[in-house]
């Protein structure tokens, strides 16, 4: 049986519980929609670059991740697996993060045909060589497309410029070399080291009836004991950047920069819940739209609708970042940084930060209405050991204190590195 | 079922409103809907910017911000959107239920207000809009325009409307040009916008838990100020190009890319009245729109000649569009590729699979899009553009019964008129 818990004040109901080969699962019935969503989860993505197996340790090049994705759809009796969602009319996809790799569809009619399609499709590895060779031409494609988008590049040169070993700092998707050395045999020892039911999470959010979901789960996912994979640890970071300023050339409408700092490393369950929301209030106090910062920056013409921030927690690293198009990025790094450390200092005007907290409520709020957002955080709030639905509580206790902290700590020129494209002449 | 109620509030201003509890959040848009031309795109870009600057009582964005955060992150964007050669152009909110925040406040009716205030009682000088508000907006809009760039893949298909209907208001991006946008002055901000409200049709949308009567007293007490005094026309959409279709040409242009971009536009023979919607979204999802299409299965995944391949059809203008990422060599071979699936098509070649899926395709696509609030609102704003009759749910309803014919049909009345290739080699070339 799935345990069921009400949270009244989201207005939500959600059954969850563990099967005993280890799979979490997690249902938000709802009415009143024509849709569901099934989302089945795995805990690894592209900063996985080893697996354990038989006690050994075996190395993987990047985009393995991504590269075991694009494959899992391959089903060795039906073909392909999206061909035959498609054609049911559901709407079928599927996305490789830096830690986490989730397949999902949304569909009106034959909800459970199509789970059990989703279901089987992840413990039913079908690597053959020859489709492994053909993928990765459609896989250096895709790649050569991101090189090709200048924000994608922006982002990863920080990263690089932020991290000196972290696997995050390497795309995803891996590059069209690091792929070239992935083989149906790489691809088969992904698999048998992540996709292990303790290692994964489905998520339904729907008219649907949760027990049905828990039986079919616990009849199409392989029993066996419920042991998480070994992963390599994680590696050390120095609280600096390795380098302080990256800039680079490209067919742009007008220069722009993406700066950022690391900030906590290893956050686990409430703490890094906690953490994530003070840090996106820092933020939002800071350099949100209602600050006097960004009307003072926007009115100066240094900062444009392209302005935003943004805090990533993803694989055991965790940063922030802050950015737009500007043609000045050192003036704008200079007074946001200025800004953080006044702020740190003399306080946030107690009304501010009360509306900021209201702003906060009410985008968790609103975050209930979109079907993935529920997915994508309840099985990360599984993975990393927190109860997604009970956001609200942590953001109570966040304090203006916790607040000026964080930006006391992270937003400092030491910690800073910035990301600079150049608009390059045609 | 949702209750949808449609009332006409003050001369020219419609309201539509969807009842729907299952929703944690409130939404509302008001929209004015004008000809979109080359003289008026920059204008109906620029105006809902420079409004969202400032108002009489608020004076800067930080207060508008500082209102917005106090009514629980409810957020106010300015919209604008093109649809054929309509410019629907106004703000769109949503803002959580009161239902689910402490003291359960009502946060309709301040948004609804604030939303009236940003439209029709804006911070002026001497009677003006604000000159300083017009100046960094029209700055903006200008590197927004630039920044078109920067997606390789839209901009490749802006480049395919801007010469597909060169001449034509259609052809002219939603943003507008440049050179217009370095024309904006004040003083034609000011006489547009004072036009526009007197004579400008407003369609208001609402999607919620509130009673509609209720919906109604706050958007009358909202929109109080609109002077209503002109005619209030809608402005009208040509389906089809003005100009005859003449030899197919090949534009290419050369970026520094790693993959080519190619582009496909053809032009749409008007249809049958009454057939003309629902055929053309089954076409289109059977020919590039989904996951089991022709260009997917075909072009995409049994050649592998291509990362991305999809087509689009604006069913306002009827133009069918194909947009794929190749391979700078490949370039004549995906063009007849995508070519021959077309004629196919057009030849009445489709398995009964593929059709019920592309059916289906369209009915959860419609379904999917009235699951969600936004959703709902494009699908009634394209209505009341179109003057259509099918509520969205019969619109569905229809696509499931189109038949292998009246695809066809739709194939048979698509002519090619442009490609566009944005590629890394050779010059710029234009050729017929």
């Amino acid at each position: 049986m799935l345990k069921k818990r009400e949270y009244p004040r989201i207005g939500e109901t959600i059954y969850s519980g563990q099967l005993p080969c280890g799979l979490t699962v997690t249902v938000a019935p709802r009415s009143g929609y024509k849709k569901s969503v099934a989302f089945l989860a795995v805990n690894c993505g592209g900063a996985d670059r080893g697996v354990y197996l038989d006690g050994v340790r075996r190395a993987v090049p990047p985009g393995t991740a991504h590269f075991a994705e694009h494959r899992m759809f391959e089903l060795p009796d039906l073909g392909d697996a999206m061909t035959v969602l498609s054609r049911r009319g559901a709407n079928a996809n599927a996305f490789t993060g830096p830690d986490m790799t989730a397949y999902y569809f949304e569909c009106g009619e034959g909800f459970y045909d199509n789970l059990e399609l989703l279901l089987r499709l992840v413990s039913t590895p079908c690597f053959r060589e020859e489709d492994v060779d053909r993928e990765r031409e459609i896989i250096a494609r895709e790649i050569l497309m991101t090189e090709d988008d200048p924000e994608d590049a922006m982002y990863y040169a920080l990263l690089r410029a932020l991290y000196a070993r972290a696997p995050v700092r390497e795309p995803v998707a891996g590059t069209v070399e690091s792929i070239s050395a992935i083989t149906a045999d790489t691809l088969q020892d992904f698999h048998r080291a992540f996709y292990v039911p303790a290692n994964m999470s489905l998520v339904v959010v729907g008219n649907q009836d949760p027990e049905k979901i828990r039986d079919m789960a616990e009849a199409l996912i392989p029993s066996g004991p419920a042991i998480l994979p070994k992963r390599d640890a994680r590696e050390r970071e120095p609280e600096k950047p390795v380098e302080y300023r990256v800039e680079s050339e490209g067919e742009i409408g007008a220069p722009m920069f993406l700066a950022g700092a690391k900030t906590a490393a290893d956050l686990r369950g409430r703490e890094s819940v906690s953490f994530e929301l003070t840090a996106e209030l820092a933020l939002g106090c800071l350099m949100g739209s209602a600050s006097p910062l960004y009307r003072q920056l926007y009115d100066q013409g240094l900062i444009n609708e392209t302005f935003g921030y943004d805090f990533e927690n993803v694989a055991g690293y965790s940063h922030l970042t802050f950015g737009g198009e500007t043609r000045d990025a050192s003036l704008v790094c200079l007074k946001v940084l200025e800004e953080a450390a006044a702020l740190a200092s003399r306080g946030i005007d107690p009304d501010y930060f009360a509306r900021r907290k209201r702003k906060m409520y009410g985008s968790c709020i609103r975050a209930l209405n979109s079907f993935d957002s529920i997915c994508y955080n309840a099985a990360a709030g599984s993975f990393e050991g927190y109860d997604y639905f009970d956001t609200l509580t942590a953001l109570d206790a966040v304090t203006e204190r916790d607040v000026r902290a964080f930006l006391a700590e992270f937003m400092t020129p030491e910690r800073t590195a910035v990301s600079v494209i150049n608009k390059k002449g045609r | 079922m949702d209750k949808v109620t449609e009332r006409e509030l003050m001369r020219g201003v419609r309201l539509t409103c969807v009842r729907a509890e299952r929703f944690k959040t409130g939404y509302l848009s008001m929209t004015l809907l004008a000809p979109h031309t080359k003289k008026t795109a920059s204008l109906n870009a620029v105006l809902p910017y420079v409004l969202r600057r400032g108002t009489a009582r608020l004076p800067d964005m930080e207060s508008i911000a500082a209102r917005l955060d106090g009514l629980y992150g409810a957020r106010i964007d300015p919209a604008i959107r093109k649809k054929g050669e309509v410019a629907a152009m106004g703000f769109c909110a949503d803002f959580p239920d009161g239902a689910f925040l402490p003291g359960r406040p009502d946060i309709l009716s301040p948004v609804a207000y604030l939303m009236g205030e940003l439209l029709l009682s804006p911070a002026t000088r001497g009677g003006r809009l604000r000159a300083d508000f017009v100046e960094s907006e029209r700055r903006n809009l200008i590197d927004d325009i630039n920044a078109e760039i920067n997606d390789r893949r839209a901009y490749a298909g802006q480049r395919l409307v801007e010469l597909m209907f060169r001449g034509e208001s259609y052809g002219v991006s939603k943003l507008g040009t440049i050179a217009d946008t370095g024309r904006v002055t004040v003083q034609i901000l000011t006489r547009y916008y004072k036009e526009l409200l007197s004579t400008a049709p407003m369609e208001v949308f609402y999607c919620g838990a509130e009673d509609p009567d209720r919906v109604e007293r706050v958007v009358r007490e909202a929109l109080s100020a609109l002077p209503r005094s002109g005619e209030h026309t809608l402005p009208s959409t040509v389906f089809g190009s003005t100009k005859p279709v003449g030899p197919v040409r090949t534009v290419r242009e050369v970026m520094d890319v790693t993959q080519g971009r190619l582009c496909m536009g053809f032009r749409l023979e008007p249809p049958p009245e009454g057939l003309e919607l629902p055929a053309m979204l089954v076409f289109n999802t059977l020919f590039g729109g989904c996951a089991t299409s022709r260009l997917y299965l075909n072009v995409r995944e049994k050649l592998a000649l291509c990362y991305y391949v999809s087509s689009g059809i604006d069913r306002f203008k009827g133009a069918l569009f194909v947009f794929a990422g190749i391979d700078f060599p490949s370039f004549d071979r995906v063009r007849d590729e995508i070519t021959g699936e077309l004629e196919a098509i057009a030849r009445g070649e489709m398995e009964p699979w593929e059709l019920e899926s592309a059916r289906r395709a369209v009915v959860s696509s419609i379904y999917s899009a009235m699951d969600e609030q936004a959703g709902l609102e494009e699908l009634y704003l394209d209505r009341a553009i179109l003057g259509l009759r099918p509520e969205p749910g019969e619109l569905a309803a229809l696509c499931a019964d189109v038949t292998a014919e009246e695809v066809a049909r739709v194939a048979q009345s698509a002519h090619l008129s442009h490609i566009y290739f944005l590629t890394a080699e050779g010059d710029d070339a234009e050729e017929t």
